[in-house]
């Protein structure tokens, strides 16, 4: 009896035929299907949408009309075919475990999406009148109040539109607030774990970026911190948890020596999902803290974004947050305080970061989440979240080498190293042979202080049952990987695709579809790539 | 609680496993006086699906929904009809519940869209190459004046006053930061573009001219004088766009000499939501493309030789170059990027053509109408599918009043720029194939009354 086969029955006409050397005439194999690009099944004569015919008149488009899109087009049932075809050549959250480490990967609850295409809040206009969207200006604000409370933090920015836009804003809060008393500095501090969002980001705001180190333990070396500190630091930008998955149990000394020294903290906090509901970083010091809407509270990740950063800010930042914002008066009435009322209700500000008020439609998601969690499900997220990574952590710290473990538990996700693995073997054979056993695999190869990173993210959305099986598939795999065994090298197997050819992809690059001429030769486009 | 499937159970025996007597254990490197000692007072506890539902609804509910009544607001954001399969193909969890395609073997399905996504936006925009998307238009319009500046290596960004006021002040707060130049001026209620002022304005310092097409007031004008200029000084034409449902029946800015073409896609596929999220659209000449920001889909083989993508040239990527990178862009706006492939796909040349051609003659009709209300003026000569008007008042209390008649009637550019007595009187009316002929008689009939 097997996993496959609980019944243990045999088959009365046993298959004797080697499958895997069979092809097939089409390159499908039965529910995996291959689906070709728009561009070699489409036509610029067919559509997918009916309209009424224009009234035919004259044009008054000041004679620039164009001749042409060579845009294909597909009717319905084409269209929904390539695209479910497409969508099954993905891996996805509602497939399995899906353990990116400082990800956030956690069940995407699907009442947030039902609430988020209310036409009250999906379809209103970013301009329209503000009587006309109370509700939502409302919406912005109870997001607002909970994300306060939740961080205990002073006040909070909403604009921003990803993790990067609100380190982009609050290191604008810092930049702006240092101006304002006349003490301009030039170096923010990062430590060399940090998201490459972090020093890109300093770098944006004309900073120099100047790396800190980490000690044994995996966490910021405090007294090389404070020995740095002086007068021409403008923030220290701390993760924490930390890109190793351990809490900073120097924060609040680290805050309190950056404060002393004229400096601000900033803080990721792409790892809140470890503490949310247990810990406020109001209560370390911080003075400006991004929150991913899109990781802790659950707005999905959809491929790559759209994301939400709202950012909260201490008292001596939250005076030179961005505009607009949704306020409350007394009378129960909300406004969007734009450039228009700024000089009254909030001198201070640094500017505009986007044409319109954040990401509403991820706001509606959040607010949904936060709700059907309330106080008490949010601090057992935080706790579930903890307990899976340190399963994981212990379950494997036999067979794959754990850097930290000797300091004591980790928050939400466990790091691993390829220490230990036979010679020529690396991480990313763990992680293909991981696709092969149905898994996402772990974030690879980072934080860079650890040499072969795996970072494991559980989340709190995974059963016992289903960790259990990814322990038993990782451990087989890790212990293939300490003894050498070359198949891994050929992993994935079982995917859609085996390993891609990303240096001939980055060499000839081909980003868009070239219709092939009609020789039948395919056309020359990347040979004479230059670039400057 | 619902979402959460450790059983008390399971959390005893996993912490059996991990050596830890209590969940309080694992948190021991949280300083005591920080650690929370229950849940937060002042949030209420959890609540069931059906009790959230309610809230959220009676939020809702107090807004008032563009697709109820008659509706003409544009500058930046564009009712359109979104055809159902779009919706039901962005939920597939396959889509929606995927992250940024690290792993091409298992991410096929998003990187196959996104490639076809650069080659819709590309092909639209008339350029070589278009990137996996960004923010929105706004961010997209900054981050295209600094890939002007690394292109150039000058500083000096001349802003028609043409361009979505919200943009230039999304460059102006990022320009304080960055040092760079921006030359603005507002807009006046005239037939005219500012293309004269800005050819003008092009010296030797000049990284780009950014010019939106069409403008905020509705305006199309011809960039071919304006890329001339440009060039021929080295620098740069940025062209924005807010909505590309005009691209069906004007001519692509990358045909006139466009370098970098930016944009709003919000109107393909993606809905208003109050203002987001958005999806931002970027396309570039292809000698420019490593000064690009964001994420780049592109093709390969893998192993067996079959064709695949992946994502490519990363080494101008925060997350490989970091404090070295173009952009601090991470996240981008891939969803979006799939719904407007997919409504795209939908459309092709004839339907986006079709569609462009049904919004232009429904903004002719309604342009027609109401400028024959007396007092009221037409200010444009040529639009795609908005224009502005000239009242005989100020348009923002009529805006207003509008309102109180059940009319959504378009955007006032006192909001767009308070305290500007000169542009006061403007109304902004977009006309999109949502607006019937009763909605056009809606609008007619309020601002006859409102502009006595």
């Amino acid at each position: 009896m097997t996993a496959v086969n609980p019944s243990g029955w045999r088959p009365s006409a046993p298959s004797t035929l080697e499958t895997t050397a069979v092809t097939t005439t089409t390159g499908n194999r039965a529910l995996m299907l291959e689906e070709p690009l728009l561009f070699e099944i489409g036509s610029r004569d067919q559509t997918g949408v009916d309209f009424d015919a224009a009234h035919a008149g004259p044009t008054r488009l000041g004679g620039l009309e164009r001749n042409g899109l060579d845009l294909p087009g597909l009717s319905e049932p084409e269209t929904v075919r390539h695209y479910t075809r497409l969508s099954r050549q993905n891996y996805a959250i509602d497939l399995g475990l899906f353990p990116l480490g400082s990800c956030t990967m956690k069940h995407n609850p699907r009442l947030n999406e039902k609430m988020a295409r209310l036409p009250g809040f999906a379809d209103i206009h970013p301009l329209q009148p503000q009587e006309t969207v109370q509700g939502a200006l409302e919406v912005i604000n109870r997001l607002a109040f909970w994300l306060l409370e939740l961080t205990g933090m002073h006040g909070v920015a909403m604009g921003p539109k990803a993790g990067a836009h609100g380190e982009l804003c609050g290191l604008l809060c810092i930049r702006a607030a240092l101006e304002a008393r006349g003490d301009a500095r030039a170096v923010v501090l990062v430590p060399e774990s940090a998201h490459g969002t972090n020093p890109a980001t300093a770098a944006f705001c004309g900073y120099r970026v100047e790396n800190i180190p980490a000690n044994k333990d995996g966490r910021v070396d405090l007294e090389a911190l404070k020995a740095r500190l002086g007068p021409d630091v403008a923030a220290v930008m701390i993760t924490n948890p930390n890109t190793c998955g351990l809490f900073e149990p120097d924060m609040k000394a680290i805050s309190d020596a950056v404060h002393a020294a004229g400096g601000l903290v900033y803080c990721d906090g792409a790892n809140f999902n470890a503490i949310v509901g247990k810990v406020r970083p109001g209560d370390l010091g911080i003075d400006a803290m991004h929150i991913n809407l899109h990781k802790t509270f659950s707005t999905p990740h959809g491929g790559g974004g759209p994301g939400s950063g709202p950012v909260v800010l201490s008292e001596a930042l939250a005076a030179f947050g961005p505009l607009p914002y949704a306020a409350k008066y007394p009378d129960g009435s909300y406004k969007l305080v734009e450039e228009e009322h700024a000089a009254d209700e909030h001198p201070k500000a640094f500017g505009r970061m986007a044409a319109f008020h954040g990401q509403m439609g991820m706001f509606t998601r959040a607010l949904t989440y936060m709700l059907s969690h309330g106080a008490d499900g949010l601090a057992q997220v935080a706790e579930d979240s903890v307990v899976n990574a340190n399963y994981i952590l212990r379950s494997l710290e036999d067979v794959l080498d754990a850097p930290f473990a000797h300091s004591g538990p980790c928050m939400h996700e466990a790091i691993f190293s390829d220490k230990g693995f036979a010679d020529g073997f690396s991480t990313i054979d763990v992680a293909k042979a991981l696709i092969d056993e149905g898994f996402h695999p772990m974030t690879m190869y980072f934080p860079l202080v650890v040499h072969g990173a795996m970072l494991v993210e559980p989340t709190e959305t995974e059963s016992k049952a289903g960790l259990d099986q990814f322990i038993a598939a990782l451990r087989t795999i890790a212990e293939r990987a300490r003894a050498g065994d070359e198949s891994l090298k050929a992993a994935p197997m079982f995917a859609p695709r085996r390993r891609l050819d990303e240096t001939l992809a980055a060499r000839k690059p081909v980003l868009a579809y070239q219709t092939p001429a009609p020789d039948g030769t395919s056309s020359d486009y990347g040979a004479e790539f230059g670039g400057r | 609680m619902r979402y959460l499937p450790l059983s008390d159970a399971d959390r005893s025996e996993m912490l059996e496993v991990i050596g830890a007597s209590s969940v309080d254990e694992l948190f021991r490197d949280v300083p005591e006086e920080a650690r929370l000692k229950g849940p937060i007072r002042g949030l209420p506890m959890h609540a069931s699906e059906m009790a959230v539902e309610r809230d959220m609804k009676a939020m809702a509910a107090k807004n008032m929904v563009a697709g109820e009544v008659p509706f003409f607001l544009g500058c930046g954001a564009y009712k359109h009809h979104i055809p159902a399969s779009v919706d039901h193909l962005i939920q597939r969890g396959e889509f929606l519940t995927a992250y940024t395609p690290y792993q091409p073997e298992i991410a096929q399905g998003t990187l196959q869209v996104l490639f076809e996504f650069q080659t819709q936006v590309a092909r639209l925009y008339g350029c070589e190459v278009a990137n996996a998307s960004m923010y929105d238009g706004s961010t997209a319009c900054w981050e295209a004046i600094g890939m002007a500046r690394r292109v150039s290596r000058r500083k000096k960004a001349i802003i028609s006053s043409g361009l979505h006021p919200h943009y230039v002040s999304v460059c102006r707060t990022m320009a304080k930061f960055t040092g760079d130049m921006l030359e603005t001026a507002l807009p006046v209620l005239a037939a005219e573009t500012d293309a004269e002022r800005v050819i003008a304005a092009i010296d030797g310092e000049t990284s780009c001219v950014v010019v939106q097409y069409p403008d905020i007031l509705g305006r199309i004008t011809d960039l071919r004088p304006i890329a001339e200029a440009a060039h021929a000084a080295g620098a740069l034409l940025v062209v924005v766009n807010t909505e590309p449902v005009a691209l069906g029946l004007i001519k692509a800015p990358g045909e006139m000499g466009a370098d970098i073409v930016v944009g709003e896609g919000q109107s393909i596929g993606v809905g208003l939501q109050f203002g987001g999220p958005y999806v931002g659209l970027f396309a570039t000449r292809e000698k420019f493309v490593r000064q690009m920001p964001g994420r780049l889909a592109g093709e390969t083989v893998d192993a067996e030789g079959k064709r695949g993508f992946v994502l490519t040239l990363s080494t101008r990527e925060q997350h490989i170059r970091r404090e070295k990178a173009t952009s601090n862009i991470c996240t981008n706006s891939g969803l979006c990027a799939l719904a407007f492939s997919i409504h795209m796909t939908l459309l092709g040349e004839k339907g986006l053509s079709g569609l462009a051609r049904l919004n232009h003659a429904r903004a002719c009709e309604a342009a027609d109408r109401l400028s024959a209300i007396p007092g009221v003026r037409l200010v444009n000569d040529g639009f795609f599918n908005e224009f502005t008007l000239e009242l005989p008042v100020e348009a923002r209390p009529v805006v207003h009043a509008m309102v109180g008649k059940g009319v959504l009637g378009g955007v006032s550019l006192g909001r767009l720029y308070p305290g500007e007595a000169g542009l006061a009187k403007g109304l902004v009316v977009a006309v999109t194939e949502t607006v019937s002929d009763e909605d056009i008689g809606a609008l007619e009939a309020a601002l006859k009354e409102l502009c006595q």
